[in-house]
């Protein structure tokens, strides 16, 4: 693992290793903020930034952390990431800042963030860990805005607030509800194992 | 403005209608790893409402005498999670010290509670609606009892289901979201008596 390639790291964290739809990790929030996609934009990139760098931060402190207090200061650090993410929204963002409302100050338990910490960048020099954390982050980022894309088009006939609605169809309420966030996300889910056990069934 | 509303509908509404599984998504993670058996399940959901009474209660008096008295609010995250961890820990050495029996049944649940989105969710939400005391506590103890109800709905169709023939691929998480999105649309059902938001 230690002397994996960039090119690698970063199509595992995307692909084959997406934290979301192959680890089921950080489910809350890609769930409750894919209603639109302009929401999951900032979500994700925020993710990806606290990601990012708390893998790095606690990468270059693997060292130096006694090993009994480590889930304390790998919180802390990444409490301290997230805060810097809050007040960047409520400064420039205010309105979407608003929209996510709780859900910004839960990345703090966003199980993807600590999952890198603990399975990354313990045994990882701060580069190669960032970078793993940086596209763990990205990798959820690219599966809310498939999320958000379905939900969007179909639940508001928008997508990014523009209206693509150029038919006129009848938007679907569901979409906007929590039910059809759980169904498209078990779909995706089932679509990425189903594939994952036909590559395993065509290497035997 | 919320400070008017009615603690006892807060509690239902927290059970039913804004039920922190199925309408906020909150506390995926351990609902969907700890929901294979009905038994274990049950567990969790009882550790992680008498957790989240308790912390709903201390976090609500230390963001009111605390937090906002020198108006620190950009501290806030990292004290609520401060609680939270500590009140498990010293939860769980009281348990293990005084009441064994429960310890044996809850104690292996606790750790996994301090990651579990729900408490810390459920105190950022008690703090943006400016809830009072009773409120909170109230809100805190009925998004519990929501939550214990949620997972204990899936764990019981889990285990009819296990022996069920599936396609490939379903079985496992991909399953348990599609019981869920059933069960969320069920609970719209709810949504009529009344919101809080």
């Amino acid at each position: 693992m230690v002397n994996e390639k960039t090119s690698a790291i970063i199509k595992r964290n995307l692909l084959s290793e997406n934290q979301v739809l192959r680890a089921i990790l950080g489910i809350c929030s890609s769930l409750a903020v894919t209603n639109t996609m302009r929401n999951s934009l900032v979500m994700g990139l925020g993710v990806a930034f606290v990601t990012g760098l708390s893998s790095l931060t606690l990468s270059a402190m693997r060292n130096i952390i006694p090993h009994r207090v480590r889930m304390l200061v790998q919180t802390l650090v990444i409490a301290a990431y997230v805060i810097f993410v809050d007040l960047f929204l409520q400064a420039f963002l205010p309105d979407i800042s608003k929209q996510l409302g709780p859900y910004v100050g839960l990345i703090i338990t966003n199980c993807i963030i600590m999952g890198r910490a603990e399975a990354y960048a313990q045994q990882n020099p701060p580069l190669p860990a960032a970078l793993d954390g940086l596209f763990a982050g990205l990798g959820y980022t690219m599966v809310l805005l498939g999320i958000s894309f379905i939900r969007e088009v179909l639940g508001f006939g928008t997508l990014f607030g523009m209206n693509v609605n150029f038919i006129r169809f009848e938007t679907w309420t569901i979409m906007i509800m929590p039910p059809a966030a759980f169904f498209i996300i078990g779909g995706m889910i089932w679509f990425m194992s189903a594939r994952a056990a036909g590559k395993a069934a065509k290497a035997k | 403005m919320a400070p008017n509303i009615n603690p006892i509908i807060i509690f239902i509404a927290s059970i039913f209608t804004s039920n922190m599984i199925l309408s906020n998504f909150l506390g995926m993670c351990s609902y969907l790893s700890v929901s294979s058996e009905y038994k274990t399940a049950n567990g969790l959901g009882m550790a992680v409402t008498l957790v989240l009474v308790l912390t709903t209660a201390i976090n609500w008096l230390v963001y009111t005498y605390i937090i906002v008295p020198p108006e620190r609010y950009y501290l806030q995250y990292i004290i609520f999670i401060m609680v939270i961890a500590a009140l498990v820990q010293i939860l769980e050495m009281g348990m293990d010290r005084y009441t064994p029996d429960l310890h044996a049944k809850l104690g292996i649940f606790l750790p996994l509670i301090t990651v579990n989105c729900a408490i810390l969710g459920v105190t950022l939400f008690m703090v943006i609606r400016h809830y009072n005391f009773i409120q909170s506590l109230l809100f805190g103890l009925g998004s519990g009892l929501g939550w214990w109800l949620a997972i204990n709905m899936l764990a019981a169709i889990r285990e009819k289901l296990a022996n069920a023939k599936l396609p490939p691929g379903v079985k496992g998480p991909a399953l348990s979201f599609i019981i869920t999105g059933i069960m969320a649309m069920a609970f719209i059902g709810f949504s009529g008596i009344f919101t809080i938001q």
